[in-house]
């Protein structure tokens, strides 16, 4: 028990006395917070559209009007001929075309309305499928309103629109709990490994193997640090959270540490058994990208998990950020109970105790 | 010092890495209070063979007990026991020469009483005694390879190993360097040193002579001097080094 204590007075001094590492765990964590909510989102505006209208009625004159109006869109270009419009989708002038054909206002009033075409540039798909949908909308809201002030019945069939997405403010509550995940395997990954495998680099680890410390005390020795710093940065990031984007827990935050504290167990063990396997800095980083992209792309951070392939789902089973972002968002943005994730809490429980292990037992004294 | 007990002793030790045999059926023993020179050019197996007296390297065969443990089953036994100063320099750089040593003593139990009592003394014998608060980093090296060879011996091990202590050291300080060690042999620690000074050779109490993984000379360098009709053991090992056909 001493030892620990002797072992633990040397990594904190060397944690602190190092010219980087503490700098890093406060600024990183700040600037992730503080900038990437604003870009990463999925909130489409100003798509570029290009319009043709072949009507050149009153129906049509209007819903042109209300895109240009819109903040969503920029007109860009009303051309007479179709050709004219690809053009500028190809040159990426505009993303999407809205071809509204000749007669359109009159076959609204008829039995079978022509169709409004909308073309949507493929290459940025997002901005594309989504200007397509937004314009629709329009249309279809346009047209609603005239018939209504003329007093028919709007026809419903002319338009399909569809208003799956939301992307509005909701999204950046989306990613906050999802960039704590990710700070969380940044710096509890991979310090810890990195901190090994400089020993190992450097010569000291053999002064220590020549000692009679136990493993278990060296492994804890060296995961304890960061299982500290995870928490303080979690807290951090928390405060951050709630003070810029007024973003509280709905949950209780004693179960969102619980949560955290199991998931940094987690990691810091992969991070140092992974150290244990590789005999420098460079093989330490390309394993560690190698889970951390996985981990990333796989467990449903950006992307939902319910939307994979059947065998990615399988695997995502396996992957412990999977169940810690399953419970933050649940915590954090719908207010769950630890009794509701109690089945994430043991997963996680099961994964710090299998890595823990790895690392402890994969720590070899003598070759 | 003639029939005083062996604290280490290995019989026909070996190991291979693969195809490669590094250490080729070694056998020894060292008394206690011995300074033993372990000679052999590069690549000879010398660290090889250290590690494994260590713990820090299994045998592939063969047998070795250092101070009474078996150095295949009972290498934390061994550990408590022993210390050991590695080819490079393995303190810690950032932290200051008190720090190692608190560090150090406490890792081998000693009490924090008896950290402070013995590092104020060795700081003296060291002539460190403004240096306490210095990061071991900015020590020159000299200075640095002092202060390893007081930590190894902080806890006062039965048997301490040496690899290549003095280095890339000026003769000066080298010189200081084996009065260290001189002291330490007289109070009862044995000292297993590897070195590639001859002159070194020379203040060992006795010496074995590695080529290509096997001993091929073993004795005081008197003896071997006599045996092999050499003038110095300078000219004894470059005999006996010049038949080697592995180097590096």
């Amino acid at each position: 028990m001493r030892t620990l204590f002797v072992l633990l007075d040397k990594e904190f001094r060397q944690f602190f006395r190092n010219p980087f590492l503490p700098k890093m765990v406060i600024v990183f964590p700040l600037m992730v917070m503080f900038v990437i909510p604003w870009v990463a989102t999925l909130d489409v505006r100003h798509i570029d559209v290009a319009v043709v209208d072949h009507d050149c009625s009153q129906t049509s004159r209007r819903i042109v009007a209300k895109v240009a109006a819109s903040d969503c869109f920029t007109l860009r270009k009303t051309a007479g001929v179709y050709g004219a419009a690809l053009r500028s989708l190809e040159d990426g002038e505009a993303d999407v075309i809205l071809e509204i054909p000749r007669g359109f206002e009159r076959a609204l009033t008829t039995a079978a309305p022509d169709r409004v075409s909308i073309a949507a540039n493929g290459v940025n798909a997002l901005k594309g499928s989504l200007g397509g949908q937004y314009l629709m909308a329009v249309v279809g809201e346009t047209v609603a309103e005239l018939a209504r002030e003329q007093g028919r019945v709007p026809p419903d069939e002319t338009l399909v629109v569809q208003n799956r997405y939301n992307p509005t403010l909701e999204y950046r509550y989306f990613m906050i709990p999802a960039l704590m995940i990710m700070l969380l395997v940044m710096l509890c990954g991979f310090l810890p490994a990195l901190n090994l495998v400089s020993e190992k680099e450097i010569g000291t680890i053999e002064q220590i193997n020549v000692t009679p410390v136990g493993r278990l005390t060296f492994a804890l020795a060296k995961l304890i640090p960061f299982w500290v710093i995870g928490l303080v940065v979690l807290g951090l990031t928390m405060v951050v959270a709630r003070l810029v984007y007024g973003l509280a827990p709905a949950g209780s935050i004693p179960s969102i540490f619980l949560a955290a504290a199991l998931f940094i167990f987690t990691m810091s063990g992969l991070g140092l058994g992974i150290a244990n396997g590789s005999a420098n800095m460079q093989q330490t980083m390309f394993v560690m990208f190698f889970f951390v992209m996985i981990f990333i792309l796989m467990s449903g951070l950006v992307t939902p998990i319910e939307s994979m392939p059947r065998w990615a789902q399988y695997i995502s089973r396996f992957l412990p950020p999977s169940y810690f972002v399953d419970s933050m968002r649940a915590l954090y943005l719908k207010g769950a109970t630890l009794a509701d994730l109690w089945m994430n809490y043991a997963a996680l429980a099961l994964f710090a105790v299998v890595f823990n292990g790895w690392a402890a037992r994969s720590y070899r004294k003598q070759l | 010092m003639n029939n005083s007990e062996i604290i280490l002793s290995v019989r026909e030790l070996t190991k291979r890495f693969g195809t490669f045999t590094a250490v080729d059926r070694i056998s020894f023993e060292v008394r206690r209070g011995e300074i033993f020179g372990f000679l052999g050019a590069n690549g000879a197996g010398k660290t090889t063979a250290m590690r494994m007296l260590c713990g820090l390297s299994y045998p592939t065969a063969g047998f070795g007990t250092v101070a009474g443990y078996d150095i295949a089953t009972q290498g934390e036994a061994i550990k408590r026991r022993i210390g050991y100063m590695s080819q490079r320099f393995s303190l810690y750089d950032d932290l200051t020469v008190m720090e190692n040593i608190r560090l150090f003593g406490g890792i081998y139990g000693l009490s924090r009483r008896e950290i402070l009592r013995r590092a104020a003394e060795l700081l003296r014998r060291l002539g460190f005694r403004g240096e306490a608060r210095t990061r071991v980093g900015a020590l020159p090296l000299g200075w640095k390879q002092k202060l390893a060879f007081a930590v190894a011996t902080l806890h006062r091990p039965e048997v301490v190993f040496l690899d290549e202590p003095t280095g890339g050291v000026d003769p000066v300080t080298r010189r200081q360097f084996w009065e260290l060690i001189y002291e330490a042999a007289a109070g009862g620690t044995t000292i297993f040193v590897t070195t590639h000074y001859m002159d070194e050779a020379e203040y060992c109490s006795r010496v074995s002579i590695m080529v290509d993984g096997r001993i091929r000379a073993i004795g005081t360098p008197a003896e071997l001097k006599r045996q092999f009709a050499a003038e110095s053991v300078d000219e004894l090992f470059r005999s006996l080094a010049r038949g080697a056909k592995r180097s590096e």
